[in-house]
């Protein structure tokens, strides 16, 4: 049997079910180096303010999971997030809220017509606290644990994905 | 005619050399500023995949160029800058992959199927069978041939 003659063949399955694999992976999701790192350092303002509303330190007093959401009022897909925040909020989850590259008067209206989901909210005019967090848009989620980055989620965050993926590592912390 | 069209082709493409992303700040120091350029034609834009950003028109693509330009102001050598981008968003942000475990089979795949290509060849000149019959023509087929040429010609 002469076995190089399917050579060729072979290489064409192997290429063919590697791109396939690829099709199906999401392009738009950027694999984070941060996750399972300690967060990196910040401090921020309060919006439209001087005066301090978070820092990394706050965030690592925490003894509970908690989510750190990166919203803004321009962003389309931060109001189809924004229910399912309130829901989370009314389950007893603690959000930090982070507006990013927004102007006060907008995030405060987007705040006051909505509702506020988040346990606090700063601001991050510049945006460069989301880069030194690995951030390319809005709205993202981060799940924090003992100051830890557990897991990251792009875009808006759905009840399903919440189930699957921070649930298991809100349960981990009660045990 | 064709001297002055040509200068003007060549002057067009020289501009188009130059051009890099529309940034209003630059660094004063001109070495500075085209190892800043430099990086930044190796740095892939998170938001328009597959542009550096230098191409990109994006927001986070002109707060990425800033930075790149803070981070060799401030006295970084061009690993510095890279691995401050790659410690944040990962390999992924090398338009270049780095050369590692992870991406031996992507560096190395071209090599190896020209190799399989080498060995196939080789294989089916080994085994090529030869004129099965190379003798030369009797009489008689010397004759057949013969007339068939003559009546090809006769037409």
């Amino acid at each position: 049997m002469k076995l190089y003659k399917f050579l060729p063949f072979v290489i064409f399955s192997v290429i063919s079910l590697a791109l396939y694999i690829g099709l199906k992976l999401n392009p738009s999701i950027i694999p984070s180096p941060l996750i399972n790192e300690p967060i990196p350092e910040f401090s921020l303002p309060v919006v439209g303010g001087e005066e301090a509303g978070f820092n990394s330190d706050d965030l690592k007093a925490e003894d509970e999971v908690i989510l750190v959401n990166f919203f803004a009022s321009w962003c389309g897909p931060c109001y189809i997030e924004h229910p399912f925040l309130m829901k989370l909020k009314e389950r007893g989850y603690k959000i930090y809220g982070v507006s990013y590259k927004d102007k006060a008067r907008a995030t405060n209206k987007f705040l006051s017509n909505l509702g506020n989901p988040y346990y606090k909210v700063a601001a991050d005019e510049d945006g460069r606290m989301a880069i030194n967090w690995g951030g390319y848009g809005v709205p993202e989620t981060y799940v924090i644990k003992n100051g830890f980055i557990q897991y990251k989620h792009v875009g808006p965050i759905h009840e399903m994905e919440f189930e699957d993926k921070v649930m298991p590592i809100i349960e981990s912390i009660d045990q | 005619m064709k001297y002055a069209l040509s200068l003007l082709f060549w002057m067009m493409m020289s501009f188009s050399l130059m051009a890099v992303g529309v940034d209003e700040v630059r660094l004063l120091d001109l070495a500075q500023e085209a190892r800043a350029q430099g990086l930044m034609k190796e740095l892939r834009c998170l938001v328009c995949q597959n542009q550096s950003i230098v191409d990109s028109d994006a927001a986070l693509a002109k707060d990425l160029r800033i930075i790149v330009r803070e981070r060799i102001t401030a006295g970084d050598n061009d690993e510095q800058v890279l691995s401050y981008m790659t410690s944040r968003y990962g390999d992924w942000v090398l338009l270049k992959p780095p050369f590692d475990g992870a991406t031996i089979i992507l560096w190395m795949s071209p090599l190896f199927l020209l190799l399989i290509g080498f060995f196939v060849i080789f294989k089916n000149q080994g085994n090529r069978q030869e004129t099965p019959n190379s003798a030369p023509l009797s009489a008689d087929e010397k004759k057949r041939l013969k007339n068939l040429l003559k009546d090809k010609g006769g037409k």
